[in-house]
């Protein structure tokens, strides 16, 4: 589904990716780790092209991303969801409001379909008795498993995740990963950038371990983090298990 | 006392000369309501612009007219914009006084707009682009719908005290012959050689009219703020 291909990165003096291979088949659920500054969100973010990557190619269903025009772009961007660490709702649109704007404007449905569509999707969240409140009236946990339904509104094939519980309380934590480990369940695609390695162990098809603009390693959780081969993601786990 | 009724009563009952200044008020009020306007499509156009070339590198020539724009009329007095426009530019059409008014007022606070507008799309959280973006909203969907809204919302007391110096700074139209409140009391005083009340007027209902708009303004922001803390 996701084809990835000697991505390259650079901020200024600073490389960031430094030549990522990997594929992300239909229905995988990948979670990527790794320490801070080793690249990951800037992988995450080359996949919808978010950031323009110097070289190499990303290629999403035979498109060939680094070379699609902005309207090819903007169409795979459709069908490529994201949830970010500071949720990015829009605050002066209702719940309502933020789930419905994009299919609406882009005429993907009419204003009465996205609504109807909208309140399935906050049903499947939990969140259906908010969609007339604003983003700034909700708990961070909230606000996060709205922005999951905003992605899923669209019936997205694949949702990348940008450490998605980062920015919340510790008691906010469990209900939006317990919302993610229902996407995965029901067969979402999903390509997910955490510290939550009880979600990555439990989750995860594969788990990938990025350092220095590097995969370093990636395996099936079990032998993941059962018998890690590399000194440097012994030494990672270590740390935070 | 009698003195000065017989002063009012000269000053502003005989011949109707009250009528220069309600005609002249009439045509301030014209000229900077329509002078509002055309500032305000002047400006989001060119905020958006500058904008869009800041933070995306695209519109390169519209960018570089833009700032030649701005340069231009931040950098000059209106007074002299007014005559330039009225003396060289129409020099050769007749043409009606308050339009040119309009015109030299409108294209004036444009450039004003544009920087107060700019500084609101630009205060916008980088992630809501992002977040339109990753919905698959191009460019010019996201900064309709997402982004201008809210940078409008947070401009809205600036763009408000920019129509309150607009009002104050039409008073030099009588430069250009424009027959509006400042120089119906001129007119006034050139006639009647009594300078103290025609101009007091003038500058009471200029103050009036400020700080009845400026109390307006005052409500809004707290209102504003109000739904901010929602």
């Amino acid at each position: 589904m996701i084809e990835v291909k000697g991505l390259r990165k650079n901020f200024g003096e600073l490389d960031i990716l430094k030549g990522i291979d990997t594929t992300v088949e239909k229905g995988e659920k990948v979670v990527v780790i790794g320490p801070s500054g080793s690249g990951k969100s800037t992988f995450l973010r080359c996949l919808n092209r978010l950031e323009k990557p110097d070289a190499g190619s990303v290629i999403f269903d035979g498109t060939d991303l680094t070379r699609a025009s902005e309207k090819q772009l903007n169409k795979v961007r459709e069908k490529m969801g994201m949830v970010f660490q500071h949720f990015n709702l829009f605050p002066h649109l209702t719940i309502r409001g933020n789930l419905t704007v994009a299919p609406v404007k882009l005429r993907l449905m009419s204003r009465e379909e996205a609504d109807s569509r909208a309140m399935e999707m906050l049903k499947k969240v939990g969140l259906e008795q908010k969609a007339d409140s604003y983003p700034n009236m909700l708990s961070g946990g909230q606000k996060q498993r709205i922005a999951i339904a905003r992605a899923l509104v669209m019936d997205p094939e694949v949702i990348l995740f940008d450490e998605p519980t980062s920015a919340l309380d510790p008691e906010m934590v469990g209900e939006v990963l317990s919302l993610m480990k229902q996407l995965a369940a029901e067969g979402m695609t999903m390509v997910v950038v955490t510290h939550e390695m009880g979600f990555a162990r439990e989750v995860a098809s594969r788990v990938m371990f990025m350092e220095n603009g590097l995969i370093a390693e990636e395996n099936e959780p079990d032998k993941f983090f059962g018998s890690p081969e590399s000194p440097r993601l012994r030494e990672f786990l270590s740390k935070v298990l | 006392m009698d003195a000065f009724l017989q002063k009012l009563y000269e000053t502003f009952i005989v011949d109707d000369r009250w009528k220069y200044l309600t005609e002249g008020l009439k045509t301030t009020l014209v000229i900077t309501f329509f002078a509002v306007l055309l500032g305000m499509v002047i400006g989001f156009l060119v905020a958006v612009i500058r904008s869009t070339h800041d933070m995306t590198g695209k519109m390169k020539v519209l960018n570089f007219i833009s700032k030649i724009y701005l340069t231009v009329i931040r950098g000059t007095p209106v007074m002299v914009q007014l005559l330039i426009i009225y003396y060289v530019i129409f020099s050769s059409v007749r043409i009606d006084k308050t339009f040119v008014g309009i015109l030299a007022f409108g294209i004036n606070s444009g450039a004003y707009v544009a920087e107060i507008v700019r500084s609101g799309i630009m205060s916008i959280d980088r992630g809501q682009f992002e977040a339109g973006a990753s919905l698959g909203m191009n460019y010019p969907k996201t900064m309709l719908w997402i982004i201008m809204p809210q940078a409008f919302k947070t401009v809205l007391p600036a763009l408000a005290n920019e129509c309150i110096v607009l009002l104050k700074e039409t008073s030099v139209a009588g430069y250009i012959a424009l027959e509006d409140l400042t120089k119906g009391g001129d007119i006034i005083r050139s006639v009647t050689y009594e300078a103290f009340l025609p101009l007091i007027a003038v500058a009471l209902i200029y103050l009036i009219m400020v700080v009845g708009l400026s109390t307006l303004v005052g409500k809004l922001e707290r209102r504003l703020k109000r739904s901010d803390r929602g």
